[in-house]
């Protein structure tokens, strides 16, 4: 077991595929790098993801989510970058072996059947842990445990991978991408997807699931809809759903029951940062991902973080290309190649009204690019508004928006020209505001 | 939405109007799309060309990407995944569904093995999406 490694990358899925592939191509060498995957496969969720829309931006065509983990892993076979599979991370730690270095030396210590537990040293650590579904146990429906309740990637990968169908009848709670993949899924496979029930007024899926998944096979989605009541002591034999108000909560005299075998639920994933906490790393509170600078580096030294592990994504290009930021970074980082301007003072990015979070949220412009991506979410259904962006209290920038919906991620573009001419600038502002008046 | 449509096939000269949310871009139109007795389409509510280019496809000519599983002997995983290598038409889905059910294939398969040809007489074949190797211990 090899116990050194300039870059650990904690997930072979496709952030951690895509870091490791860039931080060879950035010039360490493909031995110096170990990517450490619990599961049996390279490829991490978009094993079961076999639905096509992946890698339009990326590769300007359409694959399914096998094909296009199968041209990352290539790469990272082609490049001779070691992986180990089947083989858990438990621990990661950033010590020095004395005064000078401290902090700066990082120690994954992970399991697997054929070494044990074993500790790895490294320069820098990539996350790329992914997110996991909300649980049932997370979402407080009242009722028994009974066989028939799945996570919508739970039901994804038996259908998908093992080949079995979690049931004839279902009923899916929430109206993310993966139930509502899922609900074209099961109905192919022979089920019965009585509706879809979103909690809120809108869908947090990409438009074209809800047309291509529910309208094509007539599927409702019931917005500001919940289960409130599963029913069947030893099998879902089915639910009671009802109207939210504004405030979410369920509506008296609106009680419906849906008799069904399975409950799917789609509601939400959450960035999986157990290790990341246990290292020290700061976690935004609004994404549950940790909280990085321009560089997607946390706040402890040398540890990255990309994709759903750092904020939820919805389209797999865009994770890649950020892990790919994040492992060119770190490459810099670990070969020192990087200006790593001194004293660069970081300027807060932070989200105004209507903008949930921004990644990054620290920009230093001694080591931004040219220009900086930043991404975001926004806080509700916005039509005919504007994105706008303030320097300290001064408005700099105002983009007008026809839609805008929290199922879809937001980014705007800081050039670093813009940025050098305001030279006390201590904090980036962006908010939702009504749009700019077209010109008479 | 989407979904809704108000037809009348038994009438040759009555139009036929549906509703669609375009999917082209996050904008997401809501297009009125309306055939007149003799053929020619109405489009109303997009903002864009290809707008009116979806609407119409959408009317006259719809089609999907169908990805499925198939069942597989010996592999290392029970089923593959696999898609139809290019869009069929929608009519066409149910009747791809059933020719992909009945069929099984033996691993090792690798991306781009054709499963099965010309799939419901579409001229499209379905072919693996997933390179998966037999299982030694099968």
């Amino acid at each position: 077991m090899k116990k050194k490694a300039e870059i650990v990358i904690v997930g072979g899925g496709p952030a951690g595929l895509a870091a490791a592939a860039a931080a060879e191509e950035a010039g360490v060498k493909s031995e110096d790098i170990l990517i450490i995957e619990r599961d049996g496969e390279l490829g991490g969720i978009l094993n079961q993801c076999i639905h096509n829309g992946f890698g339009l931006h990326t590769f300007k065509e359409e694959l399914t989510g096998p094909e296009y983990a199968e041209r990352y892993a290539e790469k990272v076979r082609q490049a001779g970058i070691p992986y180990l599979l089947q083989t858990m991370a438990v621990d990661i730690r950033a010590e020095g072996r004395d005064g000078n270095d401290a902090g700066k030396i990082k120690y994954v210590t992970a399991m697997n059947k054929n070494d044990g537990l074993f500790t790895v040293e490294a320069q820098a650590v990539i996350l790329a842990m992914g997110c996991r579904e909300r649980p049932r146990g997370a979402l407080n429906i009242p009722g028994y445990r009974p066989a028939g309740i799945y996570s919508a990637g739970t039901a994804q990968r038996y259908v998908n991978i093992e080949g079995r169908m979690p049931g004839k009848e279902a009923v899916i709670l929430g109206s993310g991408d993966i139930g509502l993949i899922m609900a074209r899924r099961m109905t192919l496979e022979g089920a019965k997807v009585k509706l879809v029930a979103e909690l809120m007024p809108y869908s947090g899926g990409l438009k074209r699931n809800i047309v291509q998944c529910l309208d094509d096979y007539g599927i409702p989605l019931k917005l500001s809809h919940t289960v409130v009541g599963i029913h069947g002591k030893e099998r879902v034999e089915g639910v009671t759903i009802a109207e939210v108000d504004g405030n979410r909560k369920p509506i008296a005299g609106t009680e419906e029951y849906i008799s069904c075998d399975t409950l799917l639920l789609s509601c939400g994933l959450l960035p999986e940062n157990e290790l990341s906490a246990g290292l020290g790393v700061a976690l935004n509170p609004v994404t549950s991902g940790p909280v990085v600078n321009e560089s997607l580096e946390t706040n402890v030294e040398g540890v990255f973080a990309c994709g759903n592990v750092l904020h939820v994504h919805d389209l797999v290009d865009y994770v890649s290309e950020e892990a790919g930021n994040a492992g060119r970074n770190a490459a810099e980082y670990v070969l020192g190649t990087g200006k790593r301007e001194a004293a660069s003072a970081a300027i807060g990015i932070r989200p105004g009204p209507g903008v949930r979070y921004t990644v990054p949220s620290l920009l230093r412009l001694g080591h931004m690019q040219e220009e900086q991506v930043i991404r975001f979410r926004v806080s509700d259904v916005y039509r005919d508004a504007a994105l706008a962006v303030y320097f300290d209290d001064i408005p700099v920038m105002k983009v007008n928006k026809k839609v805008m919906a929290p199922g879809e991620m937001e980014q705007i573009k800081l050039k670093k020209r813009k940025l050098e001419e305001y030279p006390e600038l201590e904090q980036i502002r962006i908010a939702v505001e009504r749009a700019v008046p077209p010109k008479a | 939405m989407g979904g809704m449509e108000t037809e009348n096939r038994n009438e040759v000269n009555e139009s036929r109007k549906r509703e669609l949310v375009c999917i082209r871009c996050p904008i997401g139109c809501m297009i009125t799309v309306t055939q007149q007795g003799d053929g020619t389409l109405g489009i109303t509510g997009n903002s864009c060309g290809r707008g009116a280019e979806y609407a119409e496809k959408e009317l006259t000519n719809p089609t999907r990407i169908v990805t499925s599983t198939i069942r597989l002997r010996n592999g290392k995983q029970a089923v593959v995944p696999v898609k139809t290598a290019a869009d069929i038409p929608k009519g066409k889905i149910a009747e791809c569904m059933d020719a992909i059910r009945d069929a099984e294939l033996e691993a090792p398969v690798r991306i781009g093995d054709v499963a099965l040809a010309d799939v419901a007489g579409t001229g499209v074949d379905i072919v693996v999406t997933k390179n998966v190797e037999a299982d030694m211990g099968a």
